[in-house]
C-alpha cells in the first residue's frame, strides 16, 4: 500500500533526487529581554539575566524536490521557527540554509528577490495574515504584479485563474476577507502564495482551525496542487493522522531538536525515539474503543532552562545515567531511519 | 436502570436583532449512570449551548424555549434560578475548554478550593483541605499540598485544567459536562488527562458528558455518541455501532472524511460544501445541500426516529444496509 497517487511526480533519476532545500547547523535563539522591574534589579546588583530561548538547536535537514515532509511535536518545541527559517523569512542564528546547494545568506539583488518568491509561506489562521482592507483580488494579485508575473492588462485573468486553481469562486473576488468562512479564507492564503509561483510551501498548521468537514477539502487541495504544480511540502502539524495521511517522510521535533526522521511508513511502523513511541501511543485514534489510555509521564519542560544530555530524560522509560549529561547524536539506524538516542549505541 | 440525565427535543433560541437564532433546535439524548456520553459536532452546531442550557447557563438573549431536561426524573427547565443554583457545582458540574472560565486568577488555589467545598458543605476548615487533596490526587496532581499554596498562572495550560476538573469533583457530582476540556492541550497532556477521567468515571459512576469536534477523542474514551449538526441531533447510538455502522449521511461523512480512514495519499473522502448559516436554514433536513442521498421529499421536516433498538437518527433514506449487514 504504497503512496502511489503522492508520488507519481516523482520520476527517479531526475531533479527529484535533487536536494531543493538543505539546513546545515541551523539553531535560532531568542533573547527573552528583561522587563523594566528586572532591569532595574539588574542596576541594583540582583542576579537576573536577559534569558535565551534555543528554540531551534543545530537541526540539519535535507528535502528533496517534489518531497512532502511533515515537521511534527509538541507546541513550543521550534516547529514554526524552523519554518520561517525554511521559507526566508527569518535568518537563523547559526547555520546555514542552502537553496539548490546555494547558501541564501550569499545571494543579493535580483537572485535574493527570487529566492525569497521560491519559499512561501501559509498559516494556521488565514484572518491574521490577511490584510482586511484590502479585496482579495488585491491580495492575491498584488505581489504577482510587483514581481512583473502578470501585467496590468492580464490582471484580472490572471486573478481569476489563481482563485479558480484555490477552488474559489472569482466572481467573489471584489470581497473583503471578512465576508468569507475559515475554509474559504485558507483557500485566499493558498491563492496568494501560489500566485507567485513558488516551488516551496511551508504549510504551518495550515487546517488546525479548520472543521473535520473543511479540513479535508483543505487537504485534498495542497495534494491535488502537489501534482499539479510539482510542489515541494515542509507540512508542520501537530495532528499525526494528518501527517500520516500526507507525507512521504516525518521529522520529530522536541525541545528545539530533531529526534528523529524516517519515511512515512518506516516511523508509524516502527518508531525508534521514546519520545516519538509515547507520542504515538497518545494521539487518540477512531478505530480505538473504550480504550485505556496511557500515555508519557510529566509535562513538557521549560525551553528557557531544558534538562541537560538529552532533553527528554525526565519523562522518558528508559532514561540511564549517560541520558543525563550527553547529548545523544542523531545517527542512521536503518536506511533513511535516524533517531537521537542512548538506545541504539 | 434509571438514567442520569434524559434531555427530550430541547431547543434553546437567541432572539438577535438579526433575527433568532435556533442554536438547539432538537437535542435528544440520555445520559446512564456512570457512562460517558460523547457529544460531537462540527463548530457551531450548537454542542456548547446544548451544555449551557443543561447547567442553566444560558444568558439573554438566548432562552431554553422548548423540551425537557430531566436529571433524575426532575425536569430542570422548570427550576428557579435559586434551585438551580443549589444544583450547579454540586450536584452537576461543568468544566471549560478555557480553565479560566473556573479559575479565580486572583486567589490562590487552596483559597479558592476550600471555600467551594465550604459554599455548598459544612465541614471544617481541615477536612474541606482533606477533600481538596483528595480531589487534585484524583485527577493525577501528586503533592497537592505545595501546589495548593499557588497562582493559578504559575500553572501550565494542562495542570491548570487538572485543577479545574478537581474543583467539578469537588462536591462528587453526579453529572459533569465537559465542554472540549482537552482540545487547547499537547496530545501527551490531553492522553494523560483523558487516562484519569476514564478512571473517574468507572471508579465512581459519575456520568459524563463529553463534548467534542474530535471524533478519534470520544472513539476512545465514551460508552454512547450523540451528533449534532446544525442546533439538532442527527444520530445517536452506542459508541461502537455509531463509528462502525453510521447511518446518517452527515456521521458517515464525517467519518469518511478522518485522514485515518483514508487510504495514505489518496484524496480525502470529503463533504462538500459547507455548514448553513442558522439564521437561513433551509427548510427540512438542514443537510440537504451537502448530502448525497438527498431527495425532493428531505426539504419536508425530518424526525429523529429510532431506527433500530438503542439507535436512533433524524434521516429518510439512512445508510441501512449496511447497518443490516
Ligand atoms: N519571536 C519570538 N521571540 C521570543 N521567543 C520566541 C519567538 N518565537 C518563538 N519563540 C519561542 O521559541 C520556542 C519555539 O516556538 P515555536 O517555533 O513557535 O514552536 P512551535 O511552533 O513548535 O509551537 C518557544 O519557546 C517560543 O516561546
Ligand atoms: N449569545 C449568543 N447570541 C447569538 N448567537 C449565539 C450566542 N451564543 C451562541 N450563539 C450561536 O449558537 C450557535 C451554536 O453555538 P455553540 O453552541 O457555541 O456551537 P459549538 O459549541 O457546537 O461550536 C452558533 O451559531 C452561535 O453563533
Ligand atoms: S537518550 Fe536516554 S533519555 Fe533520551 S530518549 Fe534515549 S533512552 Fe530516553
Ligand atoms: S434526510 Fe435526506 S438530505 Fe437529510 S441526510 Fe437524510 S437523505 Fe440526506
Ligand atoms: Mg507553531
Ligand atoms: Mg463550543
Amino acid at each position: 500500500m504504497s503512496a502511489t497517487t503522492m508520488e507519481h511526480t516523482r520520476r527517479p533519476g531526475t531533479e527529484a533526487d535533487q536536494p531543493i532545500i538543505e539546513l546545515v547547523g541551523i539553531s535560532k535563539r531568542f533573547e527573552k529581554k528583561l522587563d523594566f522591574i528586572g532591569k532595574l534589579a539588574q542596576r541594583l546588583g540582583a542576579p537576573v539575566r536577559e534569558e535565551i530561548v534555543h528554540a531551534v538547536d543545530n537541526v540539519n535537514l535535507t528535502i528533496r524536490h517534489g518531497e512532502v515532509v511533515g515537521l511534527v511535536g509538541e507546541s513550543g518545541c521550534g516547529k514554526s521557527t524552523l519554518g520561517r527559517v525554511v521559507a526566508g523569512i527569518m535568518p537563523p542564528s547559526d547555520g546555514q540554509v542552502l537553496w539548490r546547494g546555494r547558501d541564501i545568506a550569499s545571494l543579493h539583488g535580483a537572485e535574493a528577490k527570487e529566492a525569497k518568491l521560491r519559499a512561501q509561506m501559509i498559516f494556521q489562521d488565514p484572518m491574521s495574515s490577511l490584510n482586511p482592507r484590502m479585496k482579495v483580488q488585491d491580495i492575491v494579485g498584488e505581489a504577482p504584479q510587483v514581481h512583473g508575473m502578470t501585467t496590468r492588462s492580464g490582471f484580472n485573468d490572471y486573478v481569476d485563474e489563481q482563485l479558480r486553481r484555490a477552488g474559489l469562486d472569482p466572481a467573489l473576488k471584489k470581497r473583503y476577507p471578512h465576508q468569507f468562512s475559515g475554509g474559504q479564507r485558507q483557500r485566499i492564503g493558498i491563492a496568494r502564495a501560489l500566485a507567485v509561483q513558488p516551488e516551496f510551501l511551508v504549510c504551518d498548521e495550515s487546517v488546525a482551525a479548520l472543521d473535520v468537514s473543511i479540513q479535508a477539502q483543505i487537504l485534498n487541495l495542497f495534494m491535488r496542487l502537489r501534482s499539479e504544480l510539482n510542489l515541494t511540502y515542509l507540512f508542520i502539524s501537530h495532528d499525526l493522522s494528518v501527517v500520516e495521511h500526507l507525507s512521504d517522510r516525518v521529522v520529530i521535533m522536541y525541545l528545539g531538536r530533531v529526534v528523529e526522521q524516517a519515511p512515512s511508513e518506516e516511523i508509524f511502523a516502527r518508531a525508534n525515539h521514546p519520545y516519538t513511541v509515547s507520542l504515538l501511543s497518545a494521539v487518540p485514534r477512531i478505530e480505538a474503543r473504550k480504550r485505556a489510555f496511557t500515555t508519557v509521564q510529566g509535562e513538557i519542560p521549560s525551553p528557557l532552562n531544558p534538562p541537560p544530555g538529552c532533553h527528554f530524560h525526565p519523562r522518558c522509560p528508559h532514561a540511564m545515567e549517560r541520558c543525563r549529561v550527553e547529548v545523544p547524536a542523531l545517527k542512521e539506524i536503518a536506511p533513511g531511519h535516524l533517531s537521537a538516542c542512548h538506545l541504539n549505541g | 436502570m434509571a438514567a442520569t440525565l434524559e434531555v427530550r427535543n430541547l431547543q434553546t433560541h437567541f432572539f438577535t436583532r438579526a433575527g433568532v437564532v435556533k442554536a438547539v433546535d432538537g437535542v435528544s439524548f440520555t445520559v446512564g449512570r456512570g457512562k460517558v456520553m460523547g457529544l460531537v459536532g462540527e463548530s457551531g452546531s450548537g454542542k456548547t449551548v446544548t451544555g449551557f442550557s443543561i447547567i442553566g447557563l444560558v444568558d439573554a438573549p438566548g432562552r431554553v424555549v422548548g423540551g425537557e431536561i430531566l436529571f433524575h426524573g426532575q425536569n430542570l427547565a422548570k427550576l428557579s434560578e435559586e434551585e438551580m443554583r443549589q444544583l450547579r457545582g454540586n450536584r452537576i458540574a461543568m468544566i471549560f475548554q478555557d480553565p479560566m472560565m473556573t479559575l479565580n486568577p486572583v486567589l490562590r488555589v487552596d483559597t479558592q478550593m476550600i471555600e467551594t467545598v465550604l459554599a455548598h458543605t459544612k465541614v471544617s476548615k481541615e477536612e474541606a483541605r482533606q477533600r481538596c487533596r483528595d480531589a487534585l490526587g484524583m485527577v493525577g496532581i501528586p503533592s497537592p499540598d505545595e501546589r495548593l499554596k499557588s497562582y493559578p498562572h504559575q500553572f501550565s495550560g494542562g495542570m491548570r485544567q487538572r485543577v479545574a476538573i478537581a474543583i467539578a469533583l469537588l462536591h462528587r457530582p453526579e453529572l459533569i459536562i465537559a465542554d472540549e476540556p482537552t482540545t487547547a492541550l499537547d496530545v501527551t497532556i490531553q492522553g494523560q488527562i483523558l487516562a484519569e477521567v476514564q478512571k473517574l468515571a468507572a471508579n465512581t459512576g459519575t456520568s459524563l458528558i463529553w463534548i467534542t469536534h474530535d471524533l478519534s477523542v470520544v472513539a476512545g474514551l465514551a460508552d454512547d455518541l450523540a451528533v449534532m449538526y446544525a442546533g439538532k441531533v442527527v444520530e445517536d447510538g452506542p459508541v461502537s455501532e455509531v463509528l462502525d455502522k453510521p447511518m446518517h449521511p452527515y456521521t458517515h461523512g464525517l467519518i469518511g472524511s478522518v485522514p485515518s480512514r483514508n487510504r495514505r495519499g489518496e484524496p480525502l473522502r470529503q463533504i462538500p460544501g459547507m455548514t448553513p448559516s442558522l439564521l437561513k436554514l433551509p427548510p427540512g433536513c438542514a443537510f440537504h445541500s451537502r448530502c448525497d442521498r438527498a431527495t425532493p421529499e428531505c426539504t419536508a421536516p425530518v424526525e429523529l426516529l429510532e431506527l433500530i433498538p438503542g439507535r436512533h437518527a433524524r434521516c429518510i433514506h439512512p445508510h441501512l444496509e449496511e447497518v443490516a449487514a
